[in-house]
């Protein structure tokens, strides 16, 4: 509806509206191991207040939860627990890996310290820093929302593959071959 | 510089208030454990705080029992239990630092062990012992005889190889993503 009352409409595909309504309403659910759960802690609160960017019902459950934010470092032993958590989070689940010690173990270069958390679940987006400051975050939000948009997001991917090889159709039962040969790439 | 040449230091102030006790203390253990202290070192005569008694594998439990519970020493709280690799014959120290709560005193117990031999538990003595002898297990892989419970604590129980030993790389990387199946046997057995 316009201003004046009238009717006006506008045409749109279905994919990109619910990509419309999945950016606007991200869940975040905060694993936050260290120093920067604090920045991040800071970031959802009013001074950076990432409500604006529809992201402020933190849940502390991954099963009600869409996107995980990776806060700190993440040790061997914790490698099981966070490939765990990820697993509960339902489709479609978006990671956004804070911090140096996150993206790449930072400066702990040493036995205990899994050297980025893409070694162990796939990651969204990366935001550099030690920690990131909050406009560093809010910066990786807002891409992590384009990236939803256009549809980049690895989760989408997995999604769109399923589709190409019909996994969701009741009359058509897939094959491995059929998976194999769509890309799908079960990380 | 060899690092048992005695250097003459002057390193804290403990000295001034317990060194007449420690001296008093050391005097009546050798008459007691004859043959049973190798060695030891003494603020003053050797860059340290407290003194250290080298003490042989075998005769640890009875030192550190008369250290705990004897009338003048009551040396009563394990304060840490931990091990050190001297890359030497023997090759590791396992240093046993004691406090006693009624001298505000401290002092340091060290046993040397070769790779591959036990030292008798602590975990007779004192409960606290149980988790720092299973991190120095897991870290050095030094194994403690009649310990209720040696395994790993801290590294996954996959974990080939001993961290903190000094012929382990820094950048050993092992990586277990998922979870390993839980022992029945673990289940079973309490932690305490």
């Amino acid at each position: 509806m316009s201003k004046d009352g009238s009717a006006v409409f506008f045409t749109t595909k279905l994919d990109d509206f619910v990509s419309y309504g999945r950016k606007n309403s991200l869940w975040p659910y905060p694993f936050g191991t260290s120093c920067c759960g604090i920045e991040m802690m800071a970031t959802l609160c009013s001074d950076y207040d990432m409500a604006r960017f529809g992201a402020e019902a933190v849940r502390f459950s991954p099963k009600q939860a869409d996107m995980m934010i990776v806060a700190g470092i993440v040790n061997t032993k914790m490698a099981p627990i966070l490939r765990t958590v990820y697993e509960q989070m339902a489709e479609p689940k978006w990671v956004m890996s804070m911090g140096a010690c996150a993206s790449s173990g930072g400066i702990f270069n040493v036995y205990s310290v899994t050297q980025g958390i893409d070694t162990i679940i796939p990651v969204d987006v990366y935001v550099p820093g030690c920690p990131p400051s909050p406009e560093g975050v809010l910066h990786g939000l807002m891409r992590l929302q384009d990236m939803i948009q256009k549809g980049e997001t690895r989760a989408q991917h997995r999604e769109q593959a399923l589709k190409r090889i019909n996994l969701f159709s009741p009359f058509k039962t897939s094959t491995a071959d059929d998976i194999k040969n769509a890309g799908y790439n079960a990380e | 510089m060899d690092i048992n040449t005695p250097v003459p230091t002057i390193y804290g102030k403990d000295f001034e208030k317990h060194g007449e006790m420690w001296k008093t203390q050391i005097a009546e253990l050798r008459t007691k454990f004859q043959g049973a202290i190798e060695e030891v070192r003494f603020p003053r005569e050797y860059p340290t705080d407290v003194p250290i008694l080298y003490v042989k594998k075998e005769s640890v439990i009875a030192v550190l029992d008369h250290l705990r519970s004897a009338p003048g020493f009551e040396y009563g709280f394990l304060a840490d239990l931990t091990a050190t690799d001297e890359e030497i014959d023997p090759r590791f120290e396992v240093v046993y630092n004691l406090l006693s709560h009624g001298n505000m005193a401290r002092i340091r117990v060290k046993t040397r062990v070769s790779e591959g031999q036990e030292v008798p538990t602590a975990t007779t003595l004192w409960m606290a012992a149980n988790w720092p002898e299973r991190e120095v297990y897991d870290m050095f892989g030094i194994t403690f005889s009649g310990h209720p419970h040696m395994r790993r604590i801290l590294m996954d129980d996959r974990w080939v190889g001993h961290p903190l030993r000094k012929d382990y790389a820094l950048r050993g990387y092992q990586l277990f993503p998922d979870t390993p199946p839980p022992k029945p046997e673990l289940l079973e057995k309490s932690d305490r």
